[in-house]
């Protein structure tokens, strides 16, 4: 039965939009890529959701990646308790991370969820955090089957220890409090103080009054609440006695409020409390510039987000399900197709076909046999496994690096040091300034001599100093999301314009997963002879079978017929009455005829696939490792200013190759261990070596946290990637050079902004020492600084990021 | 003269008020999700209409 006379190339399947190699999934004139897109499609129907399908064309979520899980563990009671955000007698919230939600259809699907279970009584989407809270009556449906419903039309909620364990982050609706509070104030005091400004001669003293009590009136919640964070911070660095930014900053804004207010008070003047509340209204406004968080993306997730929740364990010929953090050495625990090994563990029964890719990058499967060690973080790929757990979860080989001090230490930022620096120098020069100035005056008028000081602190409040930092650095961290760079927080881009070394983990990071250079030795193949071989790769679920799927680049595929799957040695079937063995020379050597002894010649560095037709041997595909577009220009471009190192996890197979890339004088380290990549960087790195090490497994987790800069290079942005720094779309590979060269020229450009806010207050300055400052003039000065470095350092670092082509 | 300060009372008034609801805003969470209205709302009317009957 061959379908060979559709044009395969424009059928798409209705629901994920992949190509359908043939149309035996059909619903009317909708053709489908799988069985699982299909029962969606169904059930979307039957629900009265169709509407699904044309908000956007072709929505939903691919069922060819999609596990068949088991959530049993979601009856547990604790766990539900954990999960459940609230409860009262007929409903619960909870709330889910959903990475799959992508378009609007998505939203529309979620948040219509009651139409397909009764028991759910509404849902919310948020689409940039990719959550979505859910409000169930528990009633009429479990915890579980919640789950499984939202599994069952392809949105798997991710349900992990970390969501369990994970703190309620609460949005910062404080600073936003205090903003708003701020802006009402400043505003209001700036048009109670036009008369003032307009030098409008109020001869009536009732309304100078009224407006003077006004503007103290408004000005006290700026001072005493909006403004509170600066106090103190201000308090505790002097308690640990380092004079830091804010410091300057509170005590600029004190004598501004008690000078005006005794102004005021005394009748004697108009104050300085536009230029306060407007003070801190800005400084406020850039600390929300500077807190562009990524809130989807999570930084600092450990094994444990990766590890599942429960895992079933045998007991008394019972199979019960248990939560992972409960496990003892000695439990006999059983793992299905695709589910994860949490703990170090012995292969009891069955035939293990582990797959490491996110441990270290590795995606081809690694075979074990009865009575091996495996070592937690693998993926099971074939059939079920029983095995006796060894070590526990926090012990074993992998989570154990978890326990070294790098990841229980809060690491200081270095640029919270670099700014409070050059606090500490400015405080001490105004106060030399002042203490100066009022002892010149002093000696002619003791009056003008307290305003000259008083004046002076005010006028050097370092506020456009302070400003220049969070809207540079925020700007820039803009910039990098744009082009898929995401960093934690902007002290990361002070920390990569000081880097000298960097370090590369090999497979995953600077190798593509899942792709790979592939090619057929033997006689070329003819299109018939690549359409029969695309045929049977395409029912098997082996990476390597998948990737000659996807290289062979022919269109048709036919019916296989008596397909068998042989778990680490190959696969065969018939096609069009070819018999087709594809896997390791053994097993195509089987009942074939004699082989060529060229065949035999093969490069060890890389993997073959060996292909027989009607028991014939052919050739074989040679898959070799493929290198991330742009690396060999990266390399060049990095070697000239960086010491560049790579370590590996793997053996030494690509030694010569990586030489090819990186030189004769290449320093490669190859099989070193999670706790050796650590040591290493650890050995490295010193205050004037500044590490940057690029990762993506589990395995580099230590390395990233120990290292200044941890980047974790990830294909897909929210699935798993270890804790870091920043979280690097391998898209965006190829850019790294300019990155590292504009966190270079954003710090630059933050020096820029310091002169430019040193010239105001020098002009600033000059005013308050010649006893001229008045409160207009500290109404033009301060908020012109402001907008000046706010300006120069937004419209710099776009400049600059255009002249860099980011 | 003194009309000044009655309007001036006023004025600060209103201000408050806006204030109180910029205030009640955040606290109500508008802010929390600022991108995901912006879809919801170009779904169809039926759909919601639906969708608060069922509510209700």
């Amino acid at each position: 039965m061959s379908t060979s006379n559709l044009d395969i190339k424009n059928r798409k399947c209705s629901h994920c939009g992949e190509a359908c190699p043939d149309s035996s999934y059909k619903i009317g004139s909708s053709v489908f890529c799988c069985a699982g897109c299909k029962t969606v499609y169904e059930l979307l129907t039957e629900k009265n959701l169709s509407s699904y399908y044309t908000i956007m064309d072709t929505p939903g979520i691919s069922f060819k990646e999609v596990r068949s899980k088991r959530f049993d563990f979601l009856d547990d009671d604790e766990v539900i308790k954990n999960l459940i955000d609230f409860r009262n007698d007929e409903l619960s919230v909870v709330n889910f991370l959903m990475p799959q939600v992508h378009c609007s259809s998505c939203i529309w699907l979620l948040e219509n969820l009651y139409k397909l279970n009764p028991g759910i009584s509404t849902s919310k989407v948020n689409f940039l955090k990719k959550e979505i809270e859910i409000k169930f009556f528990h009633e009429k449906i479990t915890l579980r089957e919640l789950v499984e419903a939202l599994t069952s039309i392809g949105y798997e909620p991710v349900i992990q220890l970390d969501s369990v364990e994970k703190k309620k982050m609460q949005l910062n609706k404080k600073l936003y409090y205090k903003i708003g509070i701020a802006a009402f104030c400043f505003g209001n005091i700036m048009l109670l103080s036009f008369p003032e400004y307009l030098s409008i001669d109020i001869h009536e003293t009732f309304y100078r009054n009224l407006f003077g009590y006004l503007n103290l009136i408004l000005a006290l919640p700026v001072f005493f609440y909006s403004a509170s964070d600066y106090f103190i911070s201000a308090y505790k660095g002097l308690k640990g006695k380092i004079i830091n930014i804010d410091f300057p900053l509170a005590m600029g804004i004190t004598i501004l409020f008690v000078r005006s207010a005794f102004e005021i008070l005394t009748y004697s003047g108009a104050g300085y409390f536009d230029s306060m509340t407007g003070l801190v209204f800005f400084l406020l406004i850039g600390k929300v510039f500077q807190e562009k968080t990524y809130s989807y993306l999570n930084f600092e997730r450990s094994y444990k987000s990766y590890f599942p929740l429960a895992v079933h364990i045998k007991k008394d010929e019972q199979e019960i399900s248990v939560p992972v953090s409960r496990l003892k050495a000695g439990d006999r625990i059983i793992i299905r197709k695709n589910e994860i090994i949490p703990a170090d563990s012995i292969l009891f029964k069955g035939n293990g076909s582990i797959d490491y890719s996110f441990v270290t990058g590795e995606s081809k499967p690694v075979q074990k046999v009865l009575g091996e060690l495996i070592y937690a973080g693998g993926r099971q790929l074939d059939g079920v496994i029983e095995l006796e757990v060894v070590k526990e979860v926090s012990q074993s080989y992998l989570t154990q690096l978890w326990n070294n001090d790098t990841f229980t230490k809060k690491t200081e930022s270095n640029f919270e040091n670099f700014t409070n620096k050059v606090g500490k120098y400015f405080t001490f020069v105004v106060l030399l300034i002042a203490a100066l100035s009022t002892a010149y005056w002093m000696q002619y008028n003791s009056g003008i001599a307290l305003n000259v000081l008083t004046a002076v602190l005010i006028v050097a409040c370092p506020c456009a100093l302070a400003l220049s930092i969070p809207f540079t650095l925020g700007n820039s961290i803009r910039i990098f999301g744009r082009n898929r760079f995401y960093l934690k927080n902007i002290s990361v881009i002070e920390n990569l314009s000081k880097i000298k070394t960097v370090v590369f983990d090999k497979t995953g990071t600077i190798t593509e997963t899942g792709k790979a250079n592939i090619k057929f030795i033997g006689p070329e193949l003819n299109p018939f002879q690549q359409e029969i071989i695309k045929s049977l790769a395409r029912n098997s679920t082996h990476p390597l079978s998948r990737l000659i799927y996807d290289h062979l680049e022919v269109n048709k595929i036919y019916e296989t017929e008596n397909f068998e799957e042989l778990s680490g040695r190959g696969i065969s079937g018939s096609v069009l009455n070819n018999f087709i063995k594809l896997g390791s020379l053994y097993f195509v050597k089987e009942g074939a005829a004699e082989v060529e002894t060229n065949l035999y010649n093969v490069d060890e560095y890389n993997s073959q696939v060996y292909l027989s037709i009607n028991n014939k041997i052919i050739g074989y595909f040679n898959i070799a490792n493929s290198y991330r577009t742009g690396f060999d220009e990266l390399v060049k471009s990095l070697t000239e200013d960086y010491k560049t190192f790579i370590l590996s996890g793997d053996n030494e197979n690509e030694r010569e190759n990586l030489k090819k890339h990186f030189g004769e004088n290449s320093q490669l380290y190859f099989r070193q261990s999670p706790s050796d990549k650590l040591n290493f960087i650890k050995k490295n790195k010193s205050s004037y070596n500044k590490v940057l090490m690029f990762g993506d497994g589990l395995n580099d987790a230590g390395a990233l946290a120990q290292s200044d800069v941890g980047i974790a290079v990830t294909e897909n942005i929210s699935y798993f990637s270890p804790a870091c720094d920043a979280i690097l779309d391998a898209r965006s590979f190829e850019k790294i050079s300019i990155f590292l060269n504009f966190a270079k020229t954003s710090v630059k450009i933050i020096y820029l902004s310091f002169i430019i806010s040193f010239l105001y207050n020098l002009v600033g300055l000059s005013f308050a020492i010649e006893g001229m400052l008045s409160p207009i003039v500290a109404a033009i000065l301060m908020p012109l600084s402001s907008i000046s470095v706010v300006s120069f350092a937004t419209l710099a670092t776009n400049f600059m990021a255009k002249r860099k082509g980011l | 003269m003194s009309v000044i300060a009655v309007l001036i009372g006023i004025s600060l008034l209103i201000a408050v008020g806006f204030l109180i609801a910029f205030l009640w805003a955040v606290k109500s969470g508008q802010y929390n999700d600022t991108y995901t209205p912006s879809i919801r709302m170009l779904f169809d009317d039926e759909n919601k209409k639906q969708k608060k009957d069922n509510n209700t």
